[in-house]
């Protein structure tokens, strides 16, 4: 599904990712995880296309990326992604926001857009949100918004950029809740978070990014059992310990 | 006897269907001027926020080159210019339209590029992530978003424009001053017409910067 085969690059001088390559097959949910700057975010930018790379290419869905002649919009449409800041478009209706990508993007009726758009929102339990603006909604609201937003496409895959990071402690688990879901429907995910709870629960893979190299690729048993390398060592139990 | 005496606002009363065709001009001039330089002014900062080196380069020349020439020049530049280019005689009115449409343009694109830029990048991820091509998130995403942001400035900008418009009376357009000169000269009152449509700009410049305070405290986008 999403093959990363020896990505890296550069911000001018300055090189943020080295070499990257690894793979996530159908109905596979790879965590990646990190102390921060380590580039996993940039990675996760990488796979649909939203940060360019220099060096190697990413296939997703038998799609080249660093293909200069592929319709990125096109292959987008069909890749969900959530943000840490969840990204929410702040001038529409939580409704438009489900909508605006279906009708605009997709080519589907407003009252086909609408029906699926409804049909999410009751899925993140937040249907008697559907016309008030994201502003009004808590940070783990929005968050669940924003994977309903992406889902509304129909996507092959999702991605999700340390979507709970951002949010107040008591906000996580109804976002975890939304996103343990997905993962047990068979959803392939790749998920750039710290939540080692979830990654214990629904990961096949966890890996460990350090310095814009990934360092660690091991099932998730393993990853948390004896990670081989001592930088993974390390980071676990910093953020284990407590 | 008192200053005021000497004033004969008589006059004003029998001059008001001739002021009006003249107000009637000024609000053209500014109403095209706005949409249209907002409109360029939109294009101008999008090419110039591009990545496309020689577009870039042309809006930010364009942009400088019309921040600093005095308006009067430029009315009077194109009044004598255009012609040339285009083999024909222009009215006044048409040139006038045309020269504060350019102009207005310059100003515009500034403060729409700086709407533009006010807008966080992570909206145009998510434009991006849903898969809208670079048109779709501006139009749906950045530029809604920009525009309300700057709805004030561009507002304050209008009523700069809009004062502006008097310069016309250069190139001998009917616009508000003109017309209260040529009344003046008529009754031999100049200065009668002149203090009404002072108050006249005074009115609308008013009532339009209350309206600029009213939209600052409704229009904020909340996050």
């Amino acid at each position: 599904m999403i093959k990363i085969d020896n990505i890296s690059k550069w911000y001018g001088q300055f090189r943020v990712l080295t070499d990257c390559s690894t793979q996530i097959t159908k109905g596979e949910v790879v965590v990646v995880c990190g102390p921060s700057g380590s580039g996993k975010s940039t990675l996760i930018k990488c796979v649909n296309g939203l940060e360019p790379f220099q060096q190697g290419d990413i296939i997703v869905n038998n799609i080249s990326i660093g293909d200069p002649k592929t319709n990125l919009p096109q292959l987008r449409a069909h890749v969900g992604m959530v943000f840490q800041h969840f990204e929410l478009f702040p001038h529409m209706t939580i409704t438009q926001n489900l909508t605006i990508g279906q009708v605009k993007v997709l080519g589907r009726s407003n009252n086909e857009a609408h029906q699926r758009a409804l049909q999410l929102l009751d899925r993140v339990g937040l249907n008697s949100q559907a016309d008030k603006f994201p502003g009004q909604l808590s940070g783990g609201q929005q968050q669940r918004v924003a994977i309903a937003r992406a889902l509304a496409m129909d996507p092959i895959c999702m991605l999700f950029d340390e979507p709970t990071s951002a949010l107040d402690p008591e906000m996580i688990n109804e976002v975890l809740d939304v996103m343990v879901g997905l993962a047990n429907e068979g959803m392939t995910m790749m998920v750039v978070s710290h939540e080692m709870g979830f990654a214990r629960k629904v990961a096949d893979r966890v890996i460990f990014m350090d310095n814009g190299s990934i360092v660690e690729d091991a099932g998730t048993e393993e990853f948390f059992g004896t990670p081989r390398s001592e930088r993974a060592q390390l980071f676990l139990s910093k953020i284990l310990s407590h | 006897m008192s200053f005021f005496t000497q004033f004969d606002f008589s006059v004003i009363a029998p001059s008001l269907p001739f002021l009006w065709e003249g107000l009637k001009f000024t609000a053209k001039l500014t109403l095209i001027a706005m949409s249209g330089g907002i409109f360029l002014g939109t294009l101008l900062a999008l090419a110039r926020l591009s990545s496309i080196t020689p577009l870039a380069m042309a809006a930010t020349w364009y942009v400088n080159l019309m921040r600093s020439i005095p308006l009067l020049m430029v009315i009077l530049w194109f009044f004598l210019v255009i012609p040339i280019f285009t083999g024909k005689p222009m009215g006044a009115e048409t040139s006038a339209i045309i020269t504060f449409t350019a102009f207005e343009a310059a100003y515009f694109s500034e403060i729409m590029r700086a709407g533009i830029q006010s807008v966080p990048r992570g909206q145009v991820f998510a434009g991006q992530a849903i898969g809208m091509t670079y048109w779709q998130t501006m139009s749906y995403v950045v530029l809604p978003q920009a525009f309300r942001n700057m709805l004030p400035i561009l507002l304050t900008q209008t009523i700069i424009l809009f004062q502006d418009t008097s310069l016309v009376y250069a190139i001998g357009a009917k616009d508000l001053l003109k017309a209260a000169e040529i009344a003046g000269k008529n009754y031999g009152r100049p200065l009668e017409m002149y203090v009404f449509v002072a108050l006249v700009y005074f009115v609308v410049c008013f009532a339009l910067s209350n309206l600029v305070k009213h939209l600052q405290s409704r229009t904020a986008i909340v996050r």
